[in-house]
C-alpha cells in the first residue's frame, strides 16, 4: 500500500509554492541579464530595475528603506555577514566583546565561536525554562567594549519568541549594536524597524514556501560593516556576487503570499497537536513557551523513549518529524537548545519537533496523534526508564 | 537514496525479539546511560550443568541501531554456552544485522557490552571468578574507553580527553581534560564514576576537571 506522506518539518525545509516558481520564471528565461550591466546595454537596466523592485518589496515588509535591504543566499550567509561584518568594522574603535545566548541556531552561534578564535570575547546569555533570555544578564553583560548583541527573534527548535523590543530597547540605551536572526518569524510575525531599535535583521526565504539559496540582511542605514567576501561591489558594495534576480523575485512573492488568515490556519494545527498529545499521551512535556510561541511550531519530549526511534517509527507510517536527540544529528551532540532550557540529556533525546506549512491540513494532525500515541507506548515497553512513574501513571 | 539501515536491522527494530525483564535473572547488567544517550539492559537465566544460556531478555532506551542490536544478540547468546557468548562481538553483530553504520558503533556495542557483564555478573554471583586479580591502571583506562565523549561520539581515551589516571590504595584519581562547568562534565563524571566504582578493589573515585 502505498501511502500519501505527511510532512511536519517545514521549518527545515519547505514545499515550494508554484507561484513562486511563476513569479521566478521571466528571470530565468526572459530577463536573465546581470544588474551590474545597466551602463552597457538594455537587458543590464531591465535587471537592475527588477532587483530594485524586489528589493524595495522586501525591505517595506520589515518597515525599512530599500537601501537598508541586501540580498544573500540564505540565513547562514546573513547571520555570519553580520557577526562578521560588524566586529571587523569596530574591534579597533570600539572593543572585542560581542553578546549572544545559548540557543541561537547554528550560523550566530558557530559565528560568534569563530569570533572567539580570532581574539574576540563572546557572552553567551543563560535563558530561562520557556527559552527567554535573562534581560538582567544582558543589561549586566554590556560593558563599552560591547560591539553588538546578537539575539534571534524565535527560536527554530522550541519556537520561542523573545521579546525583541525590550531587548532592542536595552540595546540602544546602552548604545550598543543589535542584530536579530528572524528566519523563522520574517513574514508571520510583524518585525517593523521603525518601532523596534533593531540594527540588522537576518531573513531567508526557504521557511516560507519560497525558493532554497536566496536570504537577505536589513542593515539600519549608518550601521559600521565591512564586507569579508571579496569580488565586485554588487549589494552596495557589501555582498559581492552576480544577484540571484530569479530568486529575489521568488522571495519577494513567497512574503506576499504568506497571510495572516495562513498563520491562523497554522497555529490552530500547532494548538491542537499540543493539547492532544499532552492529554493523550503521558509523561509528555512541551518545550518552549506555551503562547509566546511560532504559530507553526510545536515541541514535546516524550519521555523514557530516544527520538530517532519515533521518527523512524513515524517515518514507516509516512510522517515526516525531525529530534533533537544526539542519534539523530552528525555530531552524535543533544539539542544544545534543550540544553539551554535547563533540560537534561532525556529531554532532548526524546524530543519531537513538529512544524506546519501551508500545504498540512487539521486531519493530518488528528491522525498523527494516534499514531504517535501507539508508537510511544510500544517503545516504552522496551525502554528500561521510568517503570516505576508509568505504572502510577497507567 | 535508501536508509542507512539494512533490512535486517529495520525488521529487528520493528519486532525486537526477547524484549522485557527477568524477574529471577541469575545474571543481568546494565549499559549506557540515559545521560550518554543509550543505555541497554540484559537479563539471563543459566543452565547450572551445562553453564548454557537457557533464557535471555533486554531492554534498550535507544535509536534503532541500539535496539537492533540487543535484539539480535539475544538471538545470537540463547542456548550458548558462556564460554561460547563471552565471544560475541560488535563485529559479530553487526554481521549479522547485515552491517551497521559506522557512526552507529557506540549505540551498538552497548548490547554486546551488556551481555558480556550480565554473564560476568552471573559468574561473581556463582563464585565463578578464578581469580580476582587486583586493578591496574591499564584496566581503569581500559574501563574509560567505555565512557563516550559526547561532543564527538567516540570515548575519552580515543579522543584525548583523560589527562590523567592515578590509582593508589584503592581510590582512583581521574582527570579529564573540560571544564568543571562544561555542558557535559557533569553527565561523563557520573558515568566515569559508574564504570569504575565495580571493581571489587576500588573504594573511592574522585573525577577532576581542569580549567
Amino acid at each position: 500500500m502505498i501511502r500519501k506522506r505527511i510532512y511536519f518539518d517545514n521549518s527545515a525545509a519547505n514545499r515550494m509554492d508554484e507561484r513562486v516558481l511563476e513569479a521566478m520564471k521571466p528571470y530565468f528565461f526572459e530577463k536573465y541579464a546581470v544588474a551590474t550591466s545597466e551602463f552597457a546595454y538594455s537587458e543590464g537596466i531591465d535587471a537592475r530595475e527588477a532587483l530594485e523592485d524586489l528589493r524595495s518589496v522586501l525591505a517595506a515588509s520589515l518597515g525599512a528603506n530599500s537601501d537598508e535591504f541586501i540580498f544573500t543566499s540564505g540565513n547562514t550567509e546573513s547571520s555570519n555577514l553580520a557577526l562578521k561584518g560588524v566586529s571587523l568594522a569596530l574591534s579597533k574603535k570600539k572593543g572585542k566583546h560581542i553578546i549572544t545566548s545559548k540557543i541561537e541556531d547554528f550560523p550566530v552561534l558557530h559565528s560568534a565561536r569563530a569570533l572567539e578564535k580570532q581574539g574576540f570575547n563572546a557572552t553567551y546569555l543563560n535563558v530561562d525554562g520557556d527559552g527567554f533570555v535573562d534581560l538582567d544578564q544582558l543589561r549586566d553583560a554590556i560593558t563599552d567594549k560591547t560591539i553588538l548583541v546578537s539575539i534571534q527573534h524565535a527560536n527554530q527548535e522550541i519556537g520561542t519568541i523573545q521579546n525583541i523590543e525590550r531587548i532592542g530597547h536595552i540595546c540602544k540605551e546602552k548604545n550598543v549594536l543589535f542584530h536579530s536572526d528572524a528566519t523563522h518569524t520574517f513574514a508571520r510575525i510583524l518585525l517593523d524597524v521603525r518601532q523596534i531599535p533593531v540594527d540588522l535583521i537576518t531573513v531567508s526565504a526557504h521557511t516560507i514556501h519560497g525558493p532554497k539559496g536566496i536570504g537577505g540582511l536589513y542593515i539600519r542605514k549608518g550601521t559600521p560593516i565591512t564586507k569579508w567576501m571579496d569580488g565586485g561591489f554588487q549589494e552596495f558594495d557589501i555582498r559581492p556576487g552576480l544577484e540571484n534576480i530569479p530568486g529575489a523575485a521568488g522571495f519577494a512573492k513567497a512574503v506576499e503570499l504568506v497571510t495572516s488568515d495562513e498563520n491562523q490556519r497554522l497555529q490552530a494545527m500547532r494548538d491542537r497537536i499540543i493539547e492532544r498529545v499532552l492529554a493523550e499521551i503521558p509523561n509528555t512535556t512541551l518545550n518552549g513557551h506555551r503562547r509566546n510561541r511560532l504559530p507553526q511550531n510545536a515541541n514535546i519530549t516524550f519521555h523514557f523513549v530516544e527520538g530517532e526511534s519515533i521518527t523512524l517509527h513515524l517515518d514507516m507510517h509516512g510522517y515526516a518529524v525531525s529530534t533533537g536527540s544526539a542519534c539523530f544529528s552528525r555530531s552524535l551532540e543533544s539539542s544544545h537548545v534543550i540544553m539551554g532550557i535547563g533540560g537534561d540529556h532525556e529531554r532532548a533525546h526524546g524530543s519531537i519537533r513538529f512544524t506546519f506549512g501551508r500545504y498540512n491540513v487539521m486531519s493530518e494532525v488528528d491522525d498523527i496523534v494516534g499514531t504517535l500515541a501507539e508508537i510511544v507506548k510500544e517503545l516504552r515497553k522496551i525502554s528500561p526508564l521510568g517503570k516505576e512513574k508509568m505504572e502510577e501513571t497507567t | 537514496m535508501k536508509f542507512p539501515y539494512s533490512d535486517i536491522v529495520l525488521e529487528h527494530f520493528r519486532h525486537p525479539r526477547n524484549v522485557g525483564q527477568i524477574e529471577d535473572a541469575d545474571g543481568k547488567a546494565t549499559e549506557g546511560s540515559p545521560s550518554c544517550g543509550d543505555m541497554v539492559s540484559v537479563y539471563i537465566k543459566v543452565d547450572p550443568d551445562k553453564k548454557t544460556i537457557s533464557d535471555i531478555k533486554f531492554e534498550s532506551y535507544g535509536c534503532a541501531s541500539n535496539i537492533a542490536t540487543g535484539s539480535i544478540i539475544t538471538e545470537l547468546a540463547n542456548g550458548k554456552t558462556l564460554d561460547e557468548a563471552k565471544k560475541i562481538n560488535w563485529k559479530t553483530a553487526s554481521e549479522a544485522l547485515g552491517g551497521l553504520p559506522k557512526i552507529k558503533a557506540h549505540c551498538s556495542v552497548l548490547a554486546v557490552e551488556g551481555l558480556r557483564s550480565a554473564i560476568q555478573n552471573y559468574e561473581e554471583r556463582h563464585g565463578l571468578i578464578k581469580e580476582k586479580k587486583p586493578t591496574t591502571e591499564d584496566e581503569i583506562h581500559r574501563r574509560l574507553r567505555k565512557v563516550m565523549n559526547p561532543l564527538s561520539g567516540l570515548d575519552l581515551e580515543r579522543t584525548n580527553l583523560v589527562k590523567n589516571v592515578e590509582l593508589r590504595d584503592g581510590i582512583v584519581r581521574v582527570v579529564i581534560d573540560l571544564p568543571p562547568d562544561h555542558q557535559f562534565s557533569h553527565s561523563i563524571k557520573e558515568e566515569v564514576k559508574e564504570k569504575i566504582e565495580p571493581l571489587w578493589d576500588i573504594q573511592q573515585v574522585i573525577v577532576d576537571f581542569i580549567d
